[in-house]
């Protein structure tokens, strides 16, 4: 792998011991992947977790004396102001500490504390055919399929690393012959909310693992949200970079230019049937819950929306706590929509900067939860789950 | 007759370093994050290697899966506990498991001159030498 004068020094340590460690690690992945150089890049997207693999990587930047070279957006952790407001965070001792500790040291090397899973809709924007390198299950897929930037299938810390560098190698998802299609996918079933987008992904991903689906028979343009359900699912069940919608997402006009022309002869078909059979799949619970969680990924402003029209005039139901996870500038957009009122009024917590994944749901453990996520009920902190469209959601958790 | 056989299988370097240990081979991709840390034991719903440990092992298996923020939380938390495999072998590498198994430093490979799948069982003896691209397996 080509490397630049600069790069050498970097690699040899005479830049600091945190650009030297974001260095090693990309040109691991560089040498692993035969990437020919390291491409200049203007921003990245560091899935932060606050957990301790996250913590571990963000420590060593930051004790190196690192700091970002480029825009560099988080995703959420936890939003500590509320949280102490409604629990004893001092009991989740642990956990909290590596959470509040790596938050710190995000700021400390000057990332942007977007604390959001959902930044390329917002404080992160790639442009169409701009190189960068996004972390976050939607993030990726959504920054090639959606808007045509370039990215690999990047960890918390290569993206870290590059945003670090303001570099990263140049191979995979960067080089136009790895962005055709590798598998046709036939949907035949009906794709009426964001729900059926998260099934569709979470088939999807199990059945392929790998490569790049070109979903045929969507003839409708998604709606965001849906996109983003499609997105984060494919990242879950599988390791999917990219896909393609003839006719409507960027690089595939037409469905010999989602396969570069060479149009397989087989296909994967979705019928309402796979997606029956994945939703039956997903339910661990029967019986009442007492816990419902939305926002996995992070509800945006179309959802928020969706959701006040819902709850508008309903109350919370006893003994039931329900939750909607956002980002910071949703919920801004949500506040002057009237949403964020009319959600909270229902008696629902509004929550910013938050991941499911995180231990302030802890107390929820032993609950039986609802959610409208496969994600969130895959990740998920508390007890058996059931699964199912925002409108059953409310339904279940709201009189 | 020897008692055990040994095979040398040629490979290619993805992160450095060297171990060796019992081999256990999974047709499923794999999450370290849904692996029990305390344990080793793998806790994921309908994988093949549900309710086994991977603690000091060298796993064979295609390649990484999950979102990308929890794969390296995983192998960092295994790590912590002592409970990491010794060794990766992978058919399809993926950037978010390379990333993870360089930062753990846990070797990792791929490219092997033979199907994985094919050449290892679980339960064989295997040295997973990542900086010389060569594999040695000893049948259990």
């Amino acid at each position: 792998m080509h490397l630049t004068r600069e790069d050498e020094q970097i690699v040899k340590g005479e830049l600091g011991a945190g650009r030297q460690a974001a260095m090693e690690l990309l040109v691991a992945i560089g040498e692993a992947f035969d990437a020919p150089r390291m491409i200049p890049i203007n921003r990245a997207h560091a899935a932060s977790s606050g957990q301790e693999g996250d913590l571990y990587f963000v420590e060593i930047l930051a004790k190196g004396g690192a700091s970002c070279k480029v825009t560099t957006t988080t995703n959420p952790i936890v939003d500590f102001d509320y949280f102490q407001q409604i629990m004893n965070i001092a009991e989740e001792h642990d956990e909290a500490s590596v959470a509040w500790k790596t938050k710190n040291y995000y700021k400390q090397i000057g990332a942007v504390m977007s604390q959001s899973c959902i930044p390329y809709l917002a404080e992160n924007i790639p442009e169409y055919g701009e190189h960068v390198a996004f972390s976050e299950s939607s993030a990726t897929p959504y920054v090639n399929s959606v808007i045509g930037g370039l990215t690999n299938r990047e960890s918390i810390q290569t993206a870290l690393a590059a945003g670090v560098l303001g570099e990263t190698p140049e191979y995979g998802m960067h080089l136009k012959e790895n962005r055709k299609g590798t598998v046709r996918v036939k949907v035949e079933a009906n794709l009426n909310d964001g729900y059926s987008y998260s099934l569709l992904g979470q088939y999807v991903g199990k059945k392929i693992a790998s490569g790049i689906p070109v979903f045929t028979g969507i003839l409708k343009r998604p709606r965001i949200d849906q996109y983003i359900n499609l997105c984060a699912m494919l990242n879950v069940t599988g390791a999917i970079p990219m896909f393609h919608i003839p006719s409507v997402t960027v690089e595939a006009r037409t469905e010999e230019e989602a396969f570069a022309g060479d149009i397989p002869t087989e296909s994967i078909t979705v019928t309402n049937r796979e997606l029956r059979q994945t939703q039956d799949e997903l339910q661990t619970a029967t019986g009442p819950v007492s816990v419902v969680i939305l926002g996995c990924p992070h509800y945006n402003l179309d959802q928020m929306a969706e959701l006040a029209g819902l709850v508008r005039g309903k109350k919370v139901r006893e003994g039931m706590t329900f939750w909607v996870n956002t980002s910071a500038t949703t919920k801004l957009m949500a506040d002057r929509a009237g949403h964020t009122n009319t959600i909270q009024e229902s008696g629902v917590h509004l929550v910013v900067d938050t991941c499911i994944d995180m231990f302030c749901w802890n107390s929820l453990r032993d609950k039986t939860g609802m959610t409208d996520s496969p994600k969130c009920a895959y990740y998920r902190r508390f007890g058996p789950v059931k699964v199912g469209t925002m409108e059953e959601c409310v339904a279940a958790g709201m009189e | 007759m020897p008692e055990f056989v040994e095979v040398s299988i040629k490979c290619h370097k993805l992160a450095r370093g060297f171990g060796e240990g019992e081999a256990l081979v999974s047709k499923d991709p794999i999450c370290f994050y849904l692996v029990e840390p305390k344990t080793g034991i793998v806790r994921e719903k309908g994988h093949q290697l549900e309710g086994k440990s991977i603690a000091g092992k060298v796993l064979v298996f295609p390649t990484g899966k999950a979102s990308s923020a929890v794969q390296m939380d995983g192998l960092v938390k295994l790590l912590i506990n002592k409970n990491a495999p010794r060794a990766l072998i992978v058919t399809d590498v993926e950037p978010v498991l390379l990333g993870s198994a360089v930062l753990t430093k846990i070797p990792l490979v791929d490219k092997l001159e033979r199907n994985p799948f094919e050449a290892i069982s679980s339960g064989d003896f295997v040295k997973v030498d990542a900086d010389k691209g060569s594999i040695i397996v000893t049948k259990g």
